[in-house]
Order: structure tokens, then C-alpha cells, then sequence
């Protein structure tokens, strides 16, 4: 038997804003997230401009998110993203954080790429200077991959399965379709999920010496993320991290719950690093199977979809990208739909990407718009092979949108595509028991 | 310093690891940091090293063993201090 599954709780720690209201009028606006980083220059990157969130650790504490004893020894800013993120998507939902008792109904499937470099970096220090001793009891939990989900699953006292995946830039997206294939399989009732990244000067530096970096624009910081732009000359790093409740449709509308949006389906899978696909490029088969796998675990084509969300980073896969979305749906030129991507505003967040473009995705279905994709001002001119400059919209447009269909691809090859819909509850094409 | 003083600080070093404030300001030596102050038994090993920084003492794995009531970590304060002078 299969469930319906619905999104009924979200949270956002994004560059261009905290919180779902701020995150709302920012993506609506075209409010880029971009700054300078003077440390990045001092460090001799050639990109000296991030997507950072406005963040202070601190609140976790002072906003009554965690206990003060919690918060005593935690250093671990993607552990902070994370846990506010989740716990503003609790919240969101209308649950309470506290509980005598373990909630075996509810899980967390929640990624993330690193744990926390610079958390490693002090434990490095301490032992390289024979100070392990002086680490004291809560560095592991900050530095082990699973930070993120034990934080969270602690607080909230979460007792179905508690996951922490990884696989990249594609993490987000993954861990909604696990969480959602967890409910719709009737293993859980309520599940957690989301991602987070903290992209500090290590994990930074890894990436600028790949010369994927945006690295002409950095006097220009809101002007760097450029995707499908003729200027895109790589990516910019964004951090943050974002949460969606998803619940499985009875027990949501049991409780009384309010409704963003269904989760019709999606899919997971590699390109296996072949034809065309390598550890850091996509191979085009496996990203039109990924798509086409996803539209028909929703059961909708590709003439049903109304925007897509796309990976669109900003480097040369762009280009590449588009011909898979036309493959993929069947559709080009003017018949290809709007599509747009929250890059251009926040960088691209890695793991986070896919959670926080993910909450842009329902909130364009919920209301109603398509936010613009800024810095578009000289498109890449390859596009018109392909589809109308008209589908990628430059200012918002007030649109109903009923169907979204989110995608993010990751290093190694690996591929994960949602399709978001617009919540209807009298369609009972959706019922699939 | 005496028994008294010790405890007097003993109670900043434990602060950051109890919720219950309470409790922490009426502490004596009897008072368990598990079962009374309910402190995270992985805590204790912060609470070691915090006394170690605070005291400028070296706390080895057998005097650590003793440090689970108020009394018994003033034993050991007082005695690796006095070690000291």
C-alpha cells in the first residue's frame, strides 16, 4: 500500500535570508546573498566572494532552540544551520520540541558533505601539539558526519530511522526522496529531512584551487553567480541549510496539519561515471533517466510540468543541463517550460543546495510566482538552440504554478530529481492503494 | 584554601553543565553530579579539564574515577593543589 505524502513544515538558513518569511522575500525581490569575503582575498583565493547566511550562533541558545547546557561546547557551525533550520521546520508545522517520550513515528533523514572542517581543524591542532587529553567530550559528536541528525533527533526526541546521507551537491534533494519514500512505504508516519553545508576557508580553498570558481566578478559580489550567463565563469560557494516535514497526507490532515504541498515523487541514480560522466561530470544518460524516472513515479509527463527548479550552477555544465531538461521532458524552444534557478541569489549551497531550492520550489507553488533568475542580463547565446529566452524570466512573474520539478546533480555522478505539486486534495488519481 | 572555597568555586566550574540551577546553589559534599545535578556522565570528563585549567592541576584517570559527588571532587582539588605548594 502506498501513501500520499505531504509537506506541512519548513525552515530555511539561507545566504539571503533566515527564516521562511525573509527567504520569501528575498527569492520574490531578486535579493542577491552575495558578499565580499575579505579573509578570501587575504588567503589568495581567486574567488573572494560567498553566499554566507547572516547567522549567530548564539540565538540557538538565547531563541530558547537548545538548552544552555547544549550550547555550552558547541562549536560546529553546520551543526548550528542545521539544527535551526530543522527546528524552525518543527516549529513551522505546529509541533511542539519537547517530549518524555521518544516519537517512534517520526524520523530524520537529514545530509550533509563535511561535518565541520574547522571543528577537525582544532582537533588536529590539539593532537599534533600532544594535547588530546584537553579535547574533552564533545568534539566527536561535532566531528563525525552525523552531527547534524543526533543534534536534531536528540532535541526532538525522533525514534523511526535517523539517516544522514551524503552525495554531494545532490545530498538536499536525496534526502527529501528518501524521507518521502520512507512515508509512502508506510515505515514512518512523519519524517524530517533536509541538509545543511558550511563551506569554510578548507573546504573553500578545495574547490578554488579546482579553478570552478566564479573569479571576475569579485569587486562585484551580487553580480558573481551568473548561471547560464555568456560571463558564468564558475560557481560561487554558498552555506545554510534547510528542513521540510513531510507527513504521511491521513496523518496530516488528522492532526488538522496545514498544508505547502505534495511530494509526488522523484527519483536517485548515477550516471555510473561513463559516457560522458566522470567524478566531477554528469553523463547526460543517467541525468534524463533520473527525470524520466521521477516524472513517472509521479505519474505526470513532461508537458505537466510548469517550472523547473534546475541545478544551474554557473559553470559549463549549464549548457549541457538544458539539452538534458529538453531530452528529458520532450519539450523545447517556446513549448519548454519557465525555469529558473535560486543560484543566481544564494551560490550554490552544495549539500544544502537541494533542501534550500527545494523550499524556493513550494514557495513559488504556494504562492503563486516565479522568482527571477538575476545576473541574466547576457545570456549564453548556445541557449537558443534550445529553448526561448522567454522560459527564463528575468523579473518575477505572478503565475500559478502547480507543478515543480527540482533536480540537482552531485560529484560522482550522482542524480536526484523531485516533483512538487500543488496540494489537491479532491484528486484521488494520486490515491495509488 | 579551604573546603568551603573550593566548593564555592566548584560550583562556576559545574554550572555550564547543569540545568538545574537550583539544585547547583544549594550543592554539599554529599550532592551526587549524575543522579542530583543530572549532569551527562560524558560531561564529567569536560568538568576534569575544565578544574585542570581552572587550578592549573593535572587530573590522572584514578583521581577522576573519584569525582562523582561535590565531596569527592574537592578530595582531589584539594589534594593535587596542595601537591602544588
Amino acid at each position: 500500500m502506498s501513501r500520499r505524502v505531504v509537506v506541512t513544515g519548513m525552515g530555511v538558513v539561507a545566504p539571503n535570508g533566515i527564516g521562511i518569511s525573509a527567504f520569501l522575500n528575498a527569492i520574490q525581490n531578486g535579493i542577491s546573498g552575495i558578499k565580499f569575503m575579505p579573509l578570501y582575498e587575504e588567503l589568495k583565493f581567486s574567488c573572494h566572494v560567498a553566499g554566507k547566511p547572516d547567522f549567530v550562533l548564539e540565538d540557538l541558545k538565547n531563541k530558547n532552540y537548545i538548552s544552555e547546557v547544549t550550547f555550552h561546547g558547541l562549536k560546529g557551525t553546520n551543526i548550528g544551520y542545521g539544527l535551526m533550520a530543522a527546528l524552525d521546520a518543527w516549529a513551522d508545522a505546529g509541533l511542539a520540541y519537547d517530549t518524555d517520550v521518544p516519537r517512534w513515528e517520526t524520523g530524520c533523514i537529514f545530509g550533509n558533505s563535511v561535518s565541520d572542517t574547522e571543528a577537525m581543524k582544532n582537533v588536529i591542532t590539539r593532537v599534533d601539539n600532544k594535547e588530546a587529553k584537553k579535547l574533552g567530550s564533545r568534539v566527536v559528536e561535532q566531528a563525525m558526519n552525523s552531527g547534524v541528525t543526533s543534534y536534531v533527533s536528540g532535541r526532538l526526541g525522533l525514534g523511526n530511522k535517523v539517516i544522514t546521507n551524503s552525495a554531494a551537491c545532490a545530498t538536499g534533494t536525496q534526502a527529501i526522496l528518501m524521507g518521502y519514500e520512507t512515508i509512502k512505504d508506510g515505515y514512518a508516519k512523519r519524517m524530517l529531512v533536509g541538509s545543511s553545508e558550511y563551506v569554510d576557508t578548507y573546504v573553500f580553498g578545495s574547490f578554488d584551487s579546482m579553478r570552478v570558481l566564479s573569479r571576475k566578478f569579485n569587486d562585484q559580489p551580487e553580480k558573481a553567480s551568473r548561471p547560464m550567463s555568456i560571463t558564468a565563469g564558475g560557481f560561487v560557494p554558498g552555506s545554510g541549510a534547510a528542513a521540510l516535514i513531510l507527513e504521511d497526507l491521513e496523518f496530516a490532515l488528522a492532526r488538522g496539519a496545514k498544508i505547502y504541498a505534495e511530494v509526488l515523487g522523484g527519483s536517485t541514480n548515477s550516471g555510473g561515471q561513463r559516457t560522458g560522466g566522470s567524478m566531477t561530470a554528469a553523463n547526460p544518460v543517467g541525468v534524463v533517466r533520473c527525470i524520466e524516472e521521477a516524472m513517472a513515479n509521479s505519474r505526470i509527463s513532461g508537458q505537466d510540468v510548469d517550472l523547473i527548479s534546475g541545478h544551474l550552477t554557473a559553470t559549463n555544465a549549464d549548457m549541457q543541463e538544458i539539452q538534458n531538461w529538453c531530452k528529458a521532458l520532450n519539450r523545447s524552444g517556446d513549448d519548454f517550460p519557465l525555469m529558473n534557478s535560486p543560484k543566481s541569489m544564494i551560490g550554490h549551497c552544495l549539500s544544502a543546495a537541494g533542501s534550500i531550492e527545494s523550499v524556493a520550489s513550494i514557495l513559488q507553488i504556494v504562492h503563486g510566482f516565479v522568482h527571477p533568475n538575476i545576473n541574466f542580463d547576457d545570456p549564453n547565446p548556445e541557449i537558443s538552440n534550445y529553448i526561448s529566452l522567454n522560459c527564463l524570466p528575468v523579473s518575477v512573474v505572478n503565475k500559478e504554478i502547480n507543478i515543480v520539478a527540482k533536480a540537482n546533480f552531485g560529484f560522482g555522478d550522482v542524480n536526484s530529481c523531485l516533483i512538487f505539486s500543488k496540494f489537491n486534495p479532491n484528486d484521488t488519481t494520486r490515491n495509488f492503494n | 584554601m579551604t573546603r568551603q572555597e573550593i566548593l564555592i568555586e566548584l560550583k562556576k566550574v559545574l554550572s555550564p553543565y547543569t540545568l538545574d540551577k537550583e539544585t547547583l546553589a544549594n550543592i554539599d559534599e554529599s550532592t551526587d553530579l549524575i543522579k542530583d545535578l543530572k549532569i551527562n556522565s560524558a560531561n564529567l570528563v569536560d568538568i576534569i579539564i575544565d578544574a585542570e585549567t581552572k587550578y592549573n592541576i593535572e587530573i590522572d584517570y584514578d583521581a577522576a574515577d573519584k569525582m562523582i559527588n561535590v565531596g569527592g571532587c574537592i578530595d582531589v582539588i584539594e589534594e593535587k593543589t596542595n601537591q602544588q605548594t
